[in-house]
């Protein structure tokens, strides 16, 4: 009974059975929301958030509660540094990756070198941050919505590349394999762990805990000017607040999917799972012929439902 | 001294500091700064900043943030306005209303301390669930911007009562509330269960009920920030206060609170609100073109966040 109970508690089975719960709903409220084509477009509207959520899901492992704010605005200067180097040409796209990417990393590992050596707490050096980025892209564009996707980069995101699946899922699923070796077999991935859950311990291990930290900000930038490259890709083109809904969505995913908030524990293939979860939960929500008002009393409540079966804090004891 | 100790802690000073120098900067870049209306209009401006930057500060001294605070402005505001009109906007149908939108305020805080404390959520994502839960309530109650109050209510609020003009009875409402708690044990004890959550429960405090009155405190001042707000616009607006939650939180950092709790007051998150308020003015003024204002904005919040974290740090 007690084994039972384990598996049910599993975030994993519990995101699982989520998806499964959804597809059925959706399948049942409107016939041929399960279908293959369908179940594949959602899953390219998960694989962007899951891999924004990948650089959430880093921050939040690394501890001293590690969160990043700044994720969306990072995706905004991606999609729109990626539109502007681009600018409708195929051969620029390697180009348009390398560039995002770099602005990201440089942007987190500012965030990173905030935390760590100015002791700056992360929801505010990343909420600051994010006010800088979009005053940034404000310069940057001058307001005006400028640059736009190769054809390239929109059939890897929008069209089939094998099997009717588009090249994007191949990438998100490599990722999500790279994620767990990283996290579960190399020593990078322990010391995330070491660092997220006993600093203290982890620095009289001989880790250091300091150069770990400013790096998962690195990365966590770098999944946000990825993402970013994705998402002008999606849309064909790009604004400047174009990444401000994947915010707190990223945040959402990786609670989901069982990485708890305050660091040291949890996946990164839970979190996956969680995107897929929310992403499935707004589309059904979509579905329903509900009004507006109604879907979003809906989504919020699901999600208090969804927390109310892990997402929830150790009791104090005496 | 003990006494704006008990008020504030001693990291205010620094904020206040800050303070001074930006309305040095401004009264150079403005020449009639310090002309009274001038004052009024700015005070104004930045009043429901620093309403809603009181009541977050209660939650994050308890050791929680509320992220909601936005979106319970919005569904304040737009019950208000439909309760006035519902009741025919005379001048018992205003009192009424500000009543009803006080306890929506009140209630909405109820429900996030009660989930949060009662059933142990996490705070962060809980106050964002709850937020789009009071939002989707707005736009049911109100579905699109709209519906004026009547004039006897902006007009109050844009006039005078008993000779003082009515926004400054506001604030020093809000300071006499502010300045009864900072003096009652609650104060301390919420300090306790936001600093060292386990040692204060290992005491016997009562923290379930100190984190729920936190998020109540933070709701009722959303709520009586929103009721101001309604004051300036005199419409409903269902979208109202969405940027509030966020830039309160950097006014109540700036103000020497510390988030992860237990240090820190009120006065310095007032002064904070007014730091944010002064430096987007300052900006404004220094006549810098129209696309670089939020850039260097941005800049100077962040410099500010890393320069009173630095300062202040022990």
């Amino acid at each position: 009974m007690n084994r039972f109970v384990e598996i049910a508690k599993n975030p994993l089975v519990i995101s699982g059975a989520a998806i499964l719960a959804l597809l059925i709903i959706g399948e049942l409220v409107s016939p041929g929301f399960a279908r293959g084509d369908q179940v594949v477009r959602l899953l390219t509207v998960s694989a962007i958030l899951g891999i924004a959520a990948a650089g959430q899901n880093l921050v939040i492992l690394g501890g001293r509660e590690g969160i990043d704010l700044s994720i969306g605005a990072v995706i905004s200067l991606g999609a729109v540094i990626a539109g502007n180097v681009m600018s409708g040409s195929d051969a620029a796209i390697p180009l348009a990756f390398a560039a995002a990417c770099c602005a990201g990393f440089l942007i987190g590992v500012v965030n990173g070198l905030g935390v760590t050596y100015l002791r700056i707490p992360p929801l505010v050096m990343t909420l600051g941050m994010m006010g800088v980025i979009q005053g940034g892209l404000v310069v940057l564009s001058r307001g005006v919505p400028s640059g736009n996707a190769a054809p390239a980069l929109m059939a890897f995101v929008n069209r089939s590349a094998f099997l009717g699946i588009p090249g994007i899922l191949f990438v998100w699923a490599a990722l999500v394999v790279l994620m767990a070796l990283m996290l579960k077999r190399t020593r990078f991935g322990w010391s995330i762990y070491a660092v997220g859950s006993n600093e203290n311990a982890a620095v009289l291990t001989g880790l250091p805990a300091r150069r770990i930290r400013v790096l998962l900000y690195g990365l966590a930038g770098l999944c946000g000017g990825f993402t970013g490259v994705c998402v002008i890709g999606y849309t064909g083109n790009s604004f400047i607040s174009v990444g401000d809904q994947y915010v707190l969505p990223s945040i959402i995913a990786v609670v989901i999917g069982g990485t708890s908030l305050a660091g040291g524990s949890g996946s990164y293939t839970g979190t996956a799972l969680g995107a897929i979860a929310l992403v499935l939960l707004q589309s059904v929500l979509t579905t329903l012929n509900l009004e507006f008002w109604g879907r979003q009393v809906i989504f919020g409540v699901t999600l208090l439902l969804l927390m109310l079966l892990y997402g929830r804090q150790a009791r104090l004891r005496v | 001294m003990t006494g704006l100790r008990k008020f504030g802690g001693r990291t205010w000073i620094v904020t206040a500091a800050a303070l001074i120098v930006l309305l040095v900067v401004n009264t150079v870049l403005q020449k009639n700064f310090l002309e009274p209306s001038v004052v009024q209009s700015n005070l104004t401006t930045f009043l429901p900043l620093v309403l809603v930057a009181i009541g977050q500060t209660y939650v994050i001294l308890g050791g929680d943030i509320d992220l909601s605070v936005g979106a319970i402005v919005a569904l304040v505001n737009v019950v208000t306005v439909s309760v006035i009109a519902a009741l025919g906007g005379d001048g018992t149908a205003v009192a009424l209303g500000l009543l009803v939108g006080m306890a929506v305020g009140a209630g909405c805080g109820l429900l996030n301390g009660l989930i949060i404390a009662g059933l142990r959520f996490q705070p962060i994502v809980t106050t964002f669930a709850t937020s789009i839960v009071f939002s989707g309530l707005a736009l049911w109650v109100l579905p699109q911007a709209g519906m004026s109050v009547p004039e006897p209510y902006w007009r109050t609020y844009a006039g005078d009562i008993l000779g003082l003009p009515t926004v400054y009875a506001i604030y020093v409402v809000a300071f006499l509330i502010a300045a009864f708690l900072a003096a009652r044990p609650f104060m301390t004890r919420l300090k306790a269960a936001g600093g060292l959550r386990t040692a204060a429960y290992q005491t016997g405090l009562r923290l379930g009920a100190l984190r729920v009155s936190a998020f109540v405190l933070s709701g009722l001042f959303a709520a009586f920030a929103s009721l101001c707000l309604t004051g300036e616009t005199a419409s409903g607006d269902p979208l109202m206060g969405q940027s509030l939650a966020m830039t309160a939180i950097s006014a109540v950092v700036l103000g020497g609170t510390a988030l992860s709790g237990g240090v820190g007051g009120t006065l310095g998150s007032v002064l904070g609100a007014w730091v944010v308020g002064m430096i987007g003015s300052v900006i404004f003024f220094a006549g810098l073109p129209f696309e670089y204002q939020t850039l260097v904005q941005g800049l100077i919040i962040l410099a500010a966040l890393a320069g009173g974290v630095l300062v202040t740090r022990r």
